[in-house]
């Protein structure tokens, strides 16, 4: 799209995004091409000599059993998050959608964890779920299940996947709940009509017409279980125990800034940014094409 | 709702009051946490009422932080937190609404150009880059500043797009009559294109506000000295002293009042919140 009018200036439009791309290139693309650069490099923590290694770094880093797993838990982890995340946001949704009296009050509740930082919610549910004093740990103790997250890994992973849900749910719920609200009511009355209980008219007739504000919500979810999470696992368990619980871009950050490996660092970041683009690219694809029933 | 079924209306408030709950528990249990003493936070199962302990904890952490871990007090990184936000999202708004009026009411050399190096910014989000724009920004000797802390935060796309997609609404005629009226480029952008982007600036404020105040990755990076420390990197410091010694009261107290700031943001402008995410997502 663009404009008709249009006003005349030689210098005036260069001044004003000056600003934003002077940001831009200092803070964006010279660290972005510093990244690709440095991951081709090998080079010690002083940096003092470096050597072109063309892809030697990718190549290690494919064959370290630790970053593969690191891949491994990151899949699991980010499946678990989306899938978890958008179930109970889209029945919760569901719910607030059936309601006539008090759906604004629901809402109002239920989209304030948003508001609430990664690592505050991690902090919040590292006291609930406390080894020691954690109120939820001494209830599992006594139907006798023994809680400990900082030598369990299968429980750290659990512990780090319900504060990331926990702090996504909002998110989801509000979108979910637009959706809903903007299929026309027609449809559900008509279906009503022909006999088909709220059951059936969710999965037959909602749920296909909110394909896209799903599909939308997924890509999103990977997203943000990809990277958002960071302070989640930083401030609960640290990538502990054992590494069960470090994600990529956890693992990019305790190389990089923790070990001072920087060329493997740089590599991983690459691959990151790989990643990102090609989500980005499934979405705008896919926005383009406003796929709908 | 279609039809009338008084059995299934109440199961489905009891479900919605069930998710409330489930989701409002973890804050209520910080929150009685925040309010007890250290010997009865440290009880097990601790009390599910608050305590008498409200008022001295927030003031012994707003002032001189806990005693073990991080002994910053809590009042400077509040004010720290509040600067960065406010930065973040004034900063943004300010850099982002100047460039996309350039890019819609001009026509010049390298515009596009412009616009797809801005586009890129978009898809690599600050997690990935970290190293090497901690780098740039030790370079230009902005650790521990409150530009280190900004500045590479404020480069991004979302934006610029949503005031580009807005002025694109603006109806043209607006454009030519203050043309013809003689007013220039500036003068419109000011008397006509801001005031009407009002409702634009309010909805990415409080995004970007939530956005800033809630950093952790950035902060930890660029702030090594305490007295720059900003609230949420602060809890982590308190948390780090090792489990039997943490202060939980508080860190509770201080988790409390770091969600204090953006929760009370979205209460109050809701409606601006609401829309702030459905358009910075479009």
């Amino acid at each position: 799209m663009e404009k008709r009018v249009v006003f005349e200036s030689r210098w005036l439009p260069y001044a004003l995004v000056a600003p934003q791309l002077a940001i831009t290139l200092v803070f964006f693309f010279w660290p972005a091409s510093q990244a690709l650069y440095q991951s081709l490099l090998i080079q010690d923590a002083f940096a003092s000599k470096s050597q072109f290694v063309w892809f030697d770094n990718f190549v290690a880093l494919f064959n370290d059993p630790h970053y593969l797993a690191s891949f491994r838990v990151t899949a699991i982890f980010s499946a678990l998050v989306t899938v978890i995340g958008l179930s109970v946001a889209l029945f919760l949704a569901a719910l607030a959608d059936r309601v006539v009296r008090g759906a604004k009050l629901y809402k109002t509740l239920l989209i304030w964890p948003y508001a609430v930082a990664a690592a505050v919610a991690a902090v919040l549910f590292v006291f609930l779920l406390n080894p020691t004093l954690g109120i939820v740990t001494h209830l599992l103790r006594r139907i006798g299940i023994d809680w400990n997250y900082l030598l369990d890994p299968g429980q750290a992973l659990t512990l780090i996947v319900i504060a990331a849900v926990w702090k996504q749910i909002s998110y989801n719920f509000l979108f979910f709940l637009a959706g809903l609200q903007s299929i026309p009511k027609s449809l559900i009355e008509a279906a009503a009509i022909d006999g088909a209980g709220p059951w059936r008219r969710f999965w037959t007739i909602a749920f296909p017409l909110l394909s896209p504000t799903t599909f939308f919500l997924l890509v999103v979810n990977v997203v943000y279980a990809f990277f958002d999470t960071f302070a989640i696992v930083d401030a609960a368990t640290s990538g502990g125990p054992v590494q069960a619980t470090s994600i990529l871009v956890f693992k990019v950050y305790q190389d990089g800034v923790q070990a001072l490996d920087l060329n493997g660092s740089a590599a991983q970041s690459v691959i990151l940014m790989a990643i990102v683009i090609a989500l980005t690219v499934i979405q705008f694809r896919y926005i383009e094409r406003k796929v709908q029933y | 709702m279609v039809e009338r079924r008084p059995v299934g209306t109440l199961i489905t408030h009891l479900l919605l009051i069930l998710g409330v709950v489930i989701i409002a528990l973890p804050l209520y249990v910080g929150f009685v946490g925040s309010t007890l003493s250290f010997d009865q936070v440290t009880t097990v199962p601790m009390q599910m009422t608050p305590g008498t302990h409200l008022v001295d904890n927030y003031t012994q952490v707003l002032k001189s932080g806990s005693t073990k871990g991080s002994n910053a007090p809590v009042g400077t990184m509040m004010w720290n937190s509040l600067v960065m936000a406010l930065a973040i999202a004034i900063g943004k708004i300010a850099i982002s609404i100047l460039s996309a009026f350039a890019i819609v009411y001009f026509r010049f050399p390298l515009r596009y150009t412009f616009f797809w190096m801005i586009f890129v910014t978009l898809m690599l989000p600050v997690e990935v880059r970290i190293l090497p724009t901690y780098k740039v920004v030790a370079e230009l000797g902005m650790v521990n500043t409150y530009w280190g802390l900004t500045l590479p935060l404020i480069a991004s796309a979302t934006a610029t797009f949503l005031f580009r997609q807005f002025f694109l609404t603006v109806p043209d005629e607006l454009a030519e009559a203050a043309r013809i009226d003689g007013a220039g480029p500036m003068r419109f952008f000011v008397d006509i294109l801001l005031p009407l982007s009002r409702t634009s600036m309010a909805a990415l404020f409080v995004i970007m506000f939530i956005y800033g105040w809630n950093q952790y990755l950035w902060p930890l990076l660029v702030t090594t000295s305490e007295d720059m420390y900003t609230v949420v990197i602060g809890i982590k410091r308190m948390v780090a002293g090792g489990d039997t010694l943490v202060e939980w009261q508080l860190v509770l107290a201080t988790a409390m009042l770091a969600l204090l700031p953006p929760a009370a943001v979205v209460l109050a402008m809701q409606k601006w919140f609401v829309r702030g995410l459905v358009d910075s997502e479009k």
